[in-house]
């Protein structure tokens, strides 16, 4: 088995990793590099638990290998409060009770910062769209939608 | 269903050049497989459908991430040019909003931020979602090897459940789509157990455009999930092509359709099932080019 050197910045922080083959993101993160905020739903792609954003674009990690993620910019849940200040989307789950068992919680966070970031001002529909893939077994959807409303509120006032 | 663990040992090689991967191809002599979003293959992987001993990353060779629009030659969608991409690409959007239509009824955002229109054919399912599109669009393959390039229509690509025209050592270099006839509307029409991206049951597109007889229109129909292949279904076409529109047509069309289809039962719907609803969804999606063809007329 050969492995792969790879470079890629996570959270803003570089790191290279030598990775086989057959290793995916979601192992990298979790496993060799300790970020266990994303989570192990189906490996499937099927449950979104695992979605990060790779440059810029929410990706099911479980679904990317790490040799494809080289020179890959990564966030995961762990980095998106900034100066120990919580992203608008943190505050609004906890406000709203976005987040009951918390598994499904870093994936929703992180498909809904890359819903604002592209669209600022989503409708419900859009919100349900950018979310589907993406399973609450609690099913506390109504409340998690609440919550990205409520972000975008609080968030295009802060940009006012 | 090997869920929870890992994917299997493989070695990943990463073409630069069409050099590169056919160098590999003829070492690893037919234990390789291509890997462009990888959103079927780790999946078939995982479940132990296929077990390639080399994954060739395809994504980085010369023009596959092409993505461009002329009157003169369509529109050209490289191998590894991702869902998400190709819907939120202004020419798509305002030529072929059918492509669009169809790409939002796939999977969820996240898994479309990887997958492709290619691989969504290449992959062979009956049920490919990009299909029907495809085919009344008359999307044409150019498919390539070491010494060899082919443009095959996307009417022939299709073999069975899983199989394509495309040889293993073959790679789908693009997918053109021919400049749309002038005026045409069309609509991709998915019936699934959910909204959340679930496989489809049954899947219609139809798209028409005026004739050169004022108030007549030619027709296309295509289906997926309803027979071993995504399919046409030309004896609907006819019925409706050249005829003056009405509801009585547009049912015998459905039927028509229906007759066309092929289904299985599978866990998602019995093949009666789909067989009646390769009728209502049929209907349903050729009253709604209609309607736009009338609002175009005005």
């Amino acid at each position: 088995m050969s492995f792969h050197t790879i470079n890629l910045k996570i959270n803003d922080v570089a790191h290279t990793a030598s990775v086989e083959g057959n290793l995916t993101l979601l192992e990298l993160l979790r496993e060799r590099i300790g970020l266990t905020g994303t989570k192990n739903g189906c490996f499937s792609g099927e449950c979104g638990a695992c979605t990060v954003l790779m440059n810029g674009e929410p990706v099911n990690s479980c679904m990317v290998l790490a040799a494809e993620a080289d020179g890959a910019r990564i966030l995961t849940v762990e980095g998106l409060a900034e100066n120990g200040r919580m992203d608008a989307l943190q505050e609004a789950f906890i406000e709203e009770t976005g987040t009951q068992c918390g598994f499904c919680t870093p994936g929703m966070l992180i498909s809904a910062r890359a819903l604002l970031d592209r669209n600022p001002n989503p409708s419900e529909e859009e919100i349900k769209q950018a979310l589907r893939g993406h399973l609450c077994r609690c099913t506390g959807y109504v409340r998690i939608i609440r919550a990205v409303q409520k972000a975008a509120a609080l968030e295009s006032r802060r940009a006012a | 269903m090997n869920s929870f663990t890992g994917l299997p040992a493989f070695e990943y090689k990463k073409a630069k050049t069409p050099g590169d991967l056919f160098q590999i191809v003829e070492k690893e002599s037919g234990d390789f497989r291509f890997l462009a979003g990888g959103t079927d293959l780790f999946l078939q992987m995982r479940n132990g459908v296929c077990s390639p001993t080399v994954v060739v990353d395809i994504k980085e060779l010369p023009g596959m991430r092409d993505l461009a629009y002329s009157e003169e030659d369509g529109l050209r969608i490289g191998g590894a040019v991702t869902i998400n991409r190709l819907a939120a690409h202004s020419h798509v959007i305002k030529k072929y909003p059918l492509l669009v239509e169809a790409a939002r009824s796939m999977a969820s955002y996240q898994l479309c931020s990887r997958a492709t229109l290619a691989g969504n054919l290449c992959n062979g399912s009956p049920a490919a979602d990009m299909a029907p599109a495809s085919l009344v669009l008359d999307a044409k393959l150019e498919l390539v090897t070491a010494d060899d390039e082919r443009a095959v229509p996307i009417e022939s690509f299709f073999h069975g459940p899983g199989e394509t025209e495309r040889k293993p050592e073959e790679f789908l270099q693009a997918v053109i789509f021919p400049v749309p006839p002038p005026d045409y509307a069309a609509h991709y029409l998915k019936l699934g157990r959910n909204r959340a991206g679930d496989l489809a049951i049954v899947g219609v597109a139809v798209l028409a455009y005026p004739d050169d007889v004022p108030g007549k229109y030619s027709w296309k129909i295509a289906l997926a999930s309803v027979a071993p292949t995504p399919i046409r279904a030309h004896e609907a076409e006819k019925l409706l092509s050249g005829e003056v529109f009405s509801n009585n047509l547009a049912e015998q069309a459905a039927e028509a359709a229906s007759q066309a289809s092929n289904p299985i039962d599978d866990v998602r719907a019995s093949a009666e099932y789909r067989r009646a609803m390769v009728r209502t969804q049929t209907l349903q999606a050729i009253k709604a080019v209609h309607a736009d063809l009338k609002k175009e007329a005005k």
